[in-house]
């Protein structure tokens, strides 16, 4: 095969990483561009030091329609033709190269930090700040519009409700909003960092800590990755009840989310139902592992609780009183009208800006884009399942709570189909010590979106890297781009809608 | 409005009688207050090397198990030869000071709770301003629960509230990284005095499974002085 041409992977594939081809930057922005041209998406772009003064660039692109993934690789040394100018997906994954490598994208038009914490290369900082300077979050040039008749509003990190830090900067014009931008990294814990020669006895907990409402999506990925580069195969009941867990933290999530944007629209009766069955629902999840998040449940190799016929039945008849509160619960806030007009035309984008700026998840599903990693590139117990894509088309606050309620009815579908055709067997299988030299990557479907974990290994088979991608780190910017021309008192509305993850995205 | 009136009759009463009535039922697989049930062999560190956060000590006198660094994640159980470490099913976690956090082989049911200041200035009346500094939105999200009907803290006169300045104390999560240390001191600058700290889940004990990271500070001490903690990974929402 041509040397040049990014190299096609499965999903869960380990492959060897001197198979990855390493082009020139010219021609590896120059593929990035074209692949993104014909409709494929940036999974992942990050940098990797592999002496003191080179640092080699990975771009994991995902063609979403056919479900294909592919690897590609350069070498870059302290700066390179900024890829943003010519593909606006790539314009979050080159600050954090910049800022963790201190490699300079030349002609990014944003180049900012993103978590706000010191160059990995001492000595190379992309904005010649030294070491010993103290580096303070949000603390950068932000967009400002000037005039006499615009203000500015900061908000954050400490915000009015239960909810992570964050702060967000918006350029007004009397209630218009004309501009926001989002600076976060007040959740960064350093976990890809403290990945790095691993795995040990620390690394399932930060897996599960790095957004702790999506443990379940995050373990899954992790155990991939791990389970590719020990060959082992996951007996299908351990896969059946992943797939159980992770569909439960689905229904949680978006039960959650439902109620909080009746709340957020002052509609109190499907927000207080709605607070209560995500309890229920995560109540499920306590019944499989003991714990209401999932901690615990998986581990390499398998699953480390059973779901016995007893606690099976159980299941069943609570999740069938769980669906018939939330008949009642959630269509009494679609069918509302006073709802639909705060929700319906709020904070819309485009199916054409969406697929522009690399959005995934359940906020792209709802401007169109038909992308979902359990049926485009199907993994454990999605192998077997046929799962339609629930989209919408209007891309605005409705359509990401409609879009919501349509996965909660698949997959509570989905997962009774998966209690109910549980298969015998055993719920783990020991894994080895990991292959040296190899690189794998992992997609899973989150409640939030793509979840991209990607990991390679030394020759002693420690992690060389291990790097992390959030559906949020996706999605942030379009949550910028909905406000525009919002009126800001819509903010809490279209955040909610998104309901992005800070400790996710800041790792 | 016929509608509404119907689901609210369809969805029922459903806040929970605890504490007046039983506790609701945990489940079976549950992780609660662990105990020290035995004596183990003298050269044996299984336990020590398999917990993620160092939360087991070996002394003279026997095990002693930590609950601000626990993550309730039973490694300790699964390699333990001799049985010495069992988790309970008690939810009741909670202390007023931070040594009453160690287990060893004579602790008592329960660590006594808050003090007597915070016992007579905000029995009737708690507003808390909540501040995640570096959690992962698991303390976070089952903070939100507890408003919610089937708990229903305002039934205790305890509520989060918008600012710092109109609360009585902070409820903190998360390992306190360097980005937050600032925002999280200055929150709690603005809360008039009385005020309480209350530190919730192992990374705001004690960094929990962050707590070697140079990116965090190890949670809400020293930073703030707190006057109650409550462990787990999450807590649990009892």
């Amino acid at each position: 095969m041509n040397m040049n041409n990014p190299l096609p992977v499965y999903n869960g594939e380990a492959v060897g990483i001197n198979k990855i081809p390493i082009v020139p930057p010219g021609l590896f922005l120059d593929s990035i561009v074209q692949a993104a041209n014909d409709g494929a998406r940036i999974a992942c772009l990050f940098g990797s030091p592999v002496a003191a003064r080179t640092i080699r660039l990975y771009a994991v692109l995902v063609h979403d329609p056919s479900g294909e993934l592919s690897i590609l690789a350069t070498y870059v040394t302290d700066r390179y033709p900024a890829l943003t100018p010519d593909c606006v997906q790539a314009h979050w994954f080159e600050r954090e190269i910049a800022e963790q490598w201190g490699v300079r994208p030349e002609g990014h038009l944003w180049l900012k930090p993103v978590r706000f914490h010191h160059s990995y290369r001492p000595e190379h900082d992309a904005w010649g700040r030294s070491p010993n300077d103290p580096i303070l979050p949000s603390v950068m040039d932000f967009f400002r519009v000037e005039g006499e008749e615009t203000h500015e509003v900061a908000v954050g990190p400490v915000h009015a409700g239960v909810i992570e830090p964050g702060h967000f900067r918006f350029q007004c014009h009397g209630e218009n909003v004309m501009h926001l931008e989002i600076s976060l990294g007040y959740q960064h814990r350093g976990i890809e960092r403290a990945l790095q020669g691993g795995p040990d006895k620390r690394t399932i907990h930060f897996m599960e800590t790095l957004a702790g409402d999506s443990t379940i999506g995050h373990a899954t990925a992790y155990c991939g990755l791990v389970e590719s580069l020990t060959h082992t195969q996951v007996p299908a009941r351990a896969q059946m009840i992943r797939g159980i867990a992770a569909e439960l933290e689905r229904v949680a999530n978006h039960v959650g989310d439902l109620g909080a944007l009746a709340g957020d629209v002052g509609f109190l009766p499907t927000q207080n139902y709605c607070g209560r069955i995500r309890g229920d629902v995560l109540n499920l999840t306590a019944l499989l592992c003991g714990n209401r998040f999932g901690r615990g449940l998986l581990v390499p190799g398998g699953v480390a609780w059973d779901l016995d016929p007893d606690r099976a039945g159980e299941m069943m008849a609570r999740l069938e009183a769980i669906e018939a509160d939330l008949a009642v619960a959630i269509p009494l806030m679609f069918d509302a009208p006073s709802v639909l007009a705060r929700l319906e035309g709020t904070g819309s984008l485009s199916i054409e800006l969406a697929r522009r700026i690399g959005m995934v998840g359940g906020p792209a599903r709802a401007c169109g884009l038909v992308c979902d990693v359990r049926t485009q590139l199907p993994y454990g117990a999605y192998r077997f399942a046929t799962l339609p894509v629930s989209t919408y088309h209007t891309g605005d606050c409705f359509a990401r709570a409609y879009v919501r309620w349509l996965e909660v009815q698949r997959s509570f579908h989905l997962t009774r189909q998966l209690i109910e055709s549980l298969t015998d067997g055993p719920l783990t299988r020991p894994c080895g010590a990991l292959d040296p030299d190899q690189l794998a990557v992992a997609l899973t479907e989150g409640w939030r979106g793509e979840i991209c974990h990607v990991a390679a290994t030394d020759e002693d088979g420690r992690f060389l890297f291990y790097k992390v991608v959030d559906p949020s780190f996706h999605n942030w910017f379009g949550l910028a781009l909905a406000m525009r021309n919002q009126q800001i008192s819509d903010f809490p509305l279209c955040n909610k809608s998104f309901n992005l993850s800070y400790c996710g995205h800041d790792l | 409005m016929l509608r509404i009136l119907r689901a609210r009759i369809q969805q029922k009463h459903r806040t929970m009688k605890y504490p007046r009535g039983n506790f609701p039922e945990m489940p079976d697989r549950f992780a609660g207050r662990p105990v020290i049930t035995g004596q183990c062999g003298e050269s044996c560190r299984l336990c020590l090397d398999a917990c993620p956060t160092h939360a087991v000590s070996k002394t003279p006198e026997g095990l002693r198990l930590d609950l601000g660094r626990c993550l309730f994640c039973r490694s300790c159980v699964g390699v333990c030869p001799s049985g010495c470490i069992a988790f309970t099913s008690n939810h009741q976690l909670a202390a007023a000071k931070r040594e009453d956090l160690i287990i060893g082989p004579k602790s008592l049911e329960r660590a006594a709770a808050v003090s007597e200041i915070a016992r007579k200035f905000f029995r009737r009346s708690l507003k808390l301003r909540q501040v995640s500094a570096g959690g992962c939105n698991a303390c976070e999200a089952d903070a939100n629960v507890l408003s919610t009907p089937a708990w229903d803290m305002g039934r205790f006169g305890i509520s989060f509230v918008a600012s710092p300045r109109h609360a009585d104390g902070l409820l903190v999560t998360g390992p306190v990284t360097e980005n937050m240390l600032l925002a999280l001191r200055k929150t709690y600058e603005a809360v008039p005095e009385p005020r309480i700290v209350i530190a919730s889940g192992a990374c705001a004990l004690s960094g929990g499974v962050f707590g070697g990271n140079p990116e965090v500070t190890g949670g809400a001490e020293p930073a703030l002085p707190v006057d109650l903690f409550v462990p787990g990974c999450p807590r649990p929402t009892l």
